[in-house]
This record gives C-alpha cells, structure tokens and sequence, in this order.
C-alpha cells in the first residue's frame, strides 16, 4: 500500500495510521458475508408470506411505496453519476483539471459552480462526482462549488421550475441566481474557514489497478453499494416524514411571513424530494408566499436528508455535520433576499 | 462484505430494477418516461456485478480477502449496518440495498391510494393556456380527466362542460364528513411528490363502497364547488347518473 501514489493535495485519507494488512489466517472456517447473505436470502423468500401481510396497514403501505418509488427514481440518476466520477477517477488525467480550472482557487469556485450547468440530473448523482473531483486533485472548494450547484440550476431544473409557475419567469430567475450565490459562497467560506481534515475521503487502492477497465468497475460497484446504502437511508428517513407530518400543520404557518419561509426551509430539507420535481410541489403549496416557496426551491436540492446521509458516507461525518447547517443557513438567507427583491 | 456478497447484492438490486421495468410494476412508483433510463441503470448494475464475479473467478485469491487497509474484524457481520461508520472498509451500508429488492421483489407495495389523498392537499387545476377550452372529446359519455374536468368546472364556470354526458375514472376516498370523493394522485416524478386530485361526487354517489375501490361513473355537470380542508384548493363537483367498480388500471396515476 503506498498512500503517497494517491495523495491529492493534503486530504487525510483514512484510515490515518496505516495497519499492516493483516493476513486472514483460515477464512474458510468462519461463516462469511456470502453465507450470511445467502441464509438471509432463503429466510426471506421463506416468510416472504407473512411478510407481505405484514405491510398492510394504510400508513405502513403508504411509506412502503413512498421508499420504494424514492429509490426507484434515484437509481438512473445515482448510476449516472457513479458511471461518470468512476470516468473522472479512472480515465481523466489528472493534468486536464489544472488546464480547465483557473490555478487561483478563489477563481476555480466560480468557474466550477457555472460548470453545474451542464450536469443534468438531481442531487444524488452529483455527491459521488465531487467525490471523484477532489480524489483527482481539484480544490475541495471548486468541488464543493460544483456539489452544490450542479442539482439546482441545470437546464432540466429550471425549464421545470418555469412549467411549474407559469408566468412567473422572476421564479426561474430568483431560483438559478440565488443558487448560483450559495454554491460560490460556499466554496470561497470553505476557502477561508474549511480545514482539509474535515474531508474524509474513503482510501481506495483499487483506483490505482493496472487494467483501467478493472478499475473502472471496481469503482462502480464501490460507489454504488457505497452511495446507494447512504441513499437507502435517505430515502428511508423521507419517506417517514411524507407519513407522519400531516400537511394541515404546515397550513398554519403560512400566514405568518417569516415563520412561513422557515417552516418551507425545513420541509425541503425533510422531505428530500428530487430537484427535478420540487418545483411542481412548491407550486401546489399555494397558501404559502412566492418568497418561502423561492427558499424551498433553494434549500432542497442543496440540503436534505437523503443528501446529509449521502455526504455523511461520501466525505465522512466532521464535514457533514459543519457543511450541512452551514449550507442552510446561506441557502435560506440568499433565497430570502431574492426573494424580497425579485418577487 | 467480501467481493462476492458485493456481486450477489448488485445483481439482486439491478435485477429487481430490470424486473420492475420490464413488467408494469414500475408504473406504481415513477412516471412511464423513466423506464428507459430505469433498465440503462439496471443493465450497467448487473453489467458491474458480472464482471465482478468474473474478476473474482479469474482471481479466486482475491475474492474472498477483504481489500486493504480496512481491519478485518465485524467486517462481515451484518449486525454492524450502520455502526462504526469512521472507518471506510468495503461498503458495509451497501447491506441495505437488500431493503428495496425486499421492496420490489417481495413486498412490492401498491400504487398512493386514499390514505396519501387524505393526508395532503389537492391539486389546484391550472386554467387553460389560451381563454378558450377547446371542446369535449367526442362520444357519449365524453372521457375527461379528473384535472381537466376540475380546471374547466372551476375557471370556465363548466360552461365547455355543460350538456354532456361525462365519464371520469378514479378510486374512491372519503371527505373529511365521511362524503365520498372521487381522487386520482397526480405524479410528477415519483410517489414522493404525489399530490391528489378529486372532485366531489353528488347525485346517485357511490355509498358504503370501500376507500381505494377503482370506479368509473358517468354523470353531468354540476356547479357546486367547496375548498379543501387542508389546503384551500376549490374542489370541483360532477353529480353522479351511474357508476361501476373497475379494476385498478395499468396506468394509476394521473
């Protein structure tokens, strides 16, 4: 193993204190992850019966469908952005990064946060490729950037956000711009506040294989197990709160201007609905003002919970718990103030 | 987790992708638009878990070690789902990707039905782009969504409505007083966002007929129009002639 092939900049790459690789003295003996897996199997399709007939209560269903139609529609847009980083990892030479962002980082941020222009697709594919960003020696802060605003303010995103309002193009407008403002200051506050340590990127020697294709599948499946198993979780936690929050509680906000933006700052991040579709759900929250709902727009594909869990596995749990509240904070704050202007 | 597992768990998962899209199953959780996407993903899935096991046969020293640096101990034990996430081993959180082959292969939960109309607020039916509704489609009873028919009693006064006999499909969901409705879940990309239209039935409704039973009814209509509790949106209303219980179509979602 020799971290110094790998190293990109000063990440620390876990675990910090190499372990001399311990030798598996007899793993034929001991009952391994294909037995077990092989056991739950059988066991499953055994009381695959009583199983069903468990999930028959209406709220039960209700979240069942729910987890499943999150996951069944993130799975093209996680294979795609697992497809593409394993492409950055694997095939992008290291150099093209330095040639196609500016040297200065303070100007890499910008230049990486216009560039989520033309990555059409949703939150979920976008955590992996920032990964693979920053693996190949771009500024965390570039890739943050990117991160950051590659889900809100694609073409896809914004041509549904104007469908969803339609006649009110200062939407689509306050959406792109204000996103556009979250992501660059984001990443020049990670410039000036991020510690490198805080980024824990998973070590992966596999990256380093001779045959390019071995290493190319390789990371696929690392990062489908990897990100899907933290989308899983995401989705899981979505779909509880689609069940148990009634919308007859939020109703009661929405008279109240400031406690209006709040309350649709959190419902974004709770209910982690893809960017492609948070537009037409605005949209039917049509008791609340044109600027919380602007804020939602904002905050969702930015922050929320399938993201937090994501971001959690993808760069590790200190630079989640500081990125994530410091994302909303901004988010709200930018998407108010465009709000008050524009609408 | 070692190499294997992690093979047999990608093919379960892009498998279950491919069976759902390729019957109708996924109709119940995304839009139709997505199924070419949904099988591109599940063949690259399956494509990753194959030549895993094919690197694994080439390599069978390889396939059972578990990848440096990660420590070796509970590395395999499922029981750790979750725990310990500060060291990146092989992905241990990749075990619950086992929850939505359960999901689809197994369980395979229904398409939202009443208990989601009930909890969130109805759609608001758009006006139509230009003044004018442009006339019913023909035959008698004239098909017409329940959107269309909502926009057009709403914001046209039923005026392209009236004089017709209209027939509208949906499943049944009671109104806060127990009155029956006839809904629909309008998608717009996945049951997450899913959102209820209904319109209120009057006339020869269907009583004591079970929430979530599909029908079809022919009626006319009928100017009546309420908000909805919970969300303010006008509900439009068709006074019912005759109804019959249908099977849950191949397409449940508006």
């Amino acid at each position: 193993m020799s971290p110094s092939r790998l190293d990109a900049g000063e990440i620390d790459w876990t675990p910090a204190a190499p372990a001399p690789p311990v030798r598996r003295r007899s793993s034929e003996r001991r009952i391994g992850s294909l037995e077990v897996l092989a056991a739950l199997l059988v066991v499953l399709v055994i009381v695959r019966g009583p199983l069903a007939g468990l999930v028959s209560g209406a709220r039960l269903q209700t979240w069942t469908t729910v987890f499943v139609s999150v996951l069944v529609q993130a799975v093209p847009f996680l294979v795609f952005g697992v497809v593409l980083s394993a492409v950055i990892a694997v095939f992008v030479p290291r150099s093209f990064w330095a040639r196609a962002l500016p040297r200065h980082p303070a100007l890499a941020v910008p230049t990486a946060g216009v560039a989520g222009v033309v990555l059409p697709g949703c939150e979920c594919g976008s955590v992996p490729i920032a990964g693979s960003l920053i693996r190949r020696g771009v500024t965390p802060a570039a890739a943050l950037a990117f991160l950051l605003a590659a889900p809100a303010i694609n073409p896809i995103v914004l041509t549904a956000t104007a469908v969803a309002f339609p006649g009110r193009p200062e939407m689509v407008v306050g959406r792109g711009a204000a996103s556009l403002v979250v992501a660059v200051t984001l990443g020049w506050l990670w410039l000036r506040l991020g510690k490198t340590e805080w980024i824990r990127l998973p070590h992966r020697p596999d990256l380093d294989d001779e045959s390019k294709a071995r290493a190319f599948w390789s990371a696929c499946r690392h990062d489908v197990l990897h990100a899907g198993g933290y989308l899983v979780l995401g989705a899981a936690a979505a779909a509880t709160i689609n069940v148990i929050v009634p919308e007859a509680w939020l109703q009661r906000l929405a008279a109240n201007p400031w406690l209006s933006v709040f309350a649709l700052a959190v419902l974004a991040v709770l209910l982690s609905i893809c960017s492609e579709a948070d537009a037409f759900v605005a949209a039917s929250l049509s008791q609340f003002s044109l600027t919380s709902r602007l804020v939602f727009l904002v905050v969702g594909p930015m922050v929320d919970l399938k993201l937090i869990s994501m971001q959690a596995g993808v760069f590790g749990r200190r630079f989640m718990l500081r990125f994530a509240p410091a994302t909303f904070v901004v988010a709200v704050l930018a998407g108010t103030g465009f709000g008050v202007v524009l609408l | 987790m070692n190499r294997l597992t992690q093979a047999v768990v990608l093919l379960l998962f892009g498998g279950a992708i491919l069976r759902a899209s390729f019957t109708d199953l996924y109709l119940r959780y995304v839009k139709e638009g997505l199924r070419p996407f949904l099988i591109a993903a599940g063949l690259v899935l399956v494509a990753a878990a194959l030549t895993t096991l094919w690197y694994a046969w080439r390599d069978p020293d390889e396939a059972h070690s578990l990848p440096a640096p990660g420590p070796p101990d509970g590395a395999e034990n499922p029981g750790d789902v979750g725990h310990h996430e500060h060291g990146h081993h092989e992905p241990r959180v990749g075990w619950l990707l086992i929850l939505p082959v359960l999901g689809l292969l197994l369980v395979a939960p229904p398409a939202l039905g009443s208990y989601a109309a009930g909890q969130s607020g109805a759609v608001e039916a758009a006006p139509a782009s230009d003044s004018d509704y442009p006339p019913l489609p023909p035959g008698d009873p004239a098909p017409v969504s329940l959107l269309d028919y909502a926009s057009r009693a709403i914001f046209d006064g039923g005026k392209s409505l009236t004089g017709r006999e209209l027939r509208l499909t949906g499943f049944l969901t009671p109104a806060r007083d127990g009155s029956p409705m006839l809904a629909r879940i309008v998608l717009t990309c996945c049951a997450a966002d899913g959102r209820p239209i209904k319109v209120g039935l009057t006339g020869r409704a269907p009583i004591e007929v079970p929430a979530d039973t599909w029908v079809e009814i022919v009626g006319v209509y009928d100017p009546k129009t309420t908000k909805d509790p919970v969300n303010d949106v006008s509900v439009a209303y068709v006074e019912v002639k005759s109804w019959q219980e249908i099977p849950q179509p191949k397409q449940p979602y508006a």
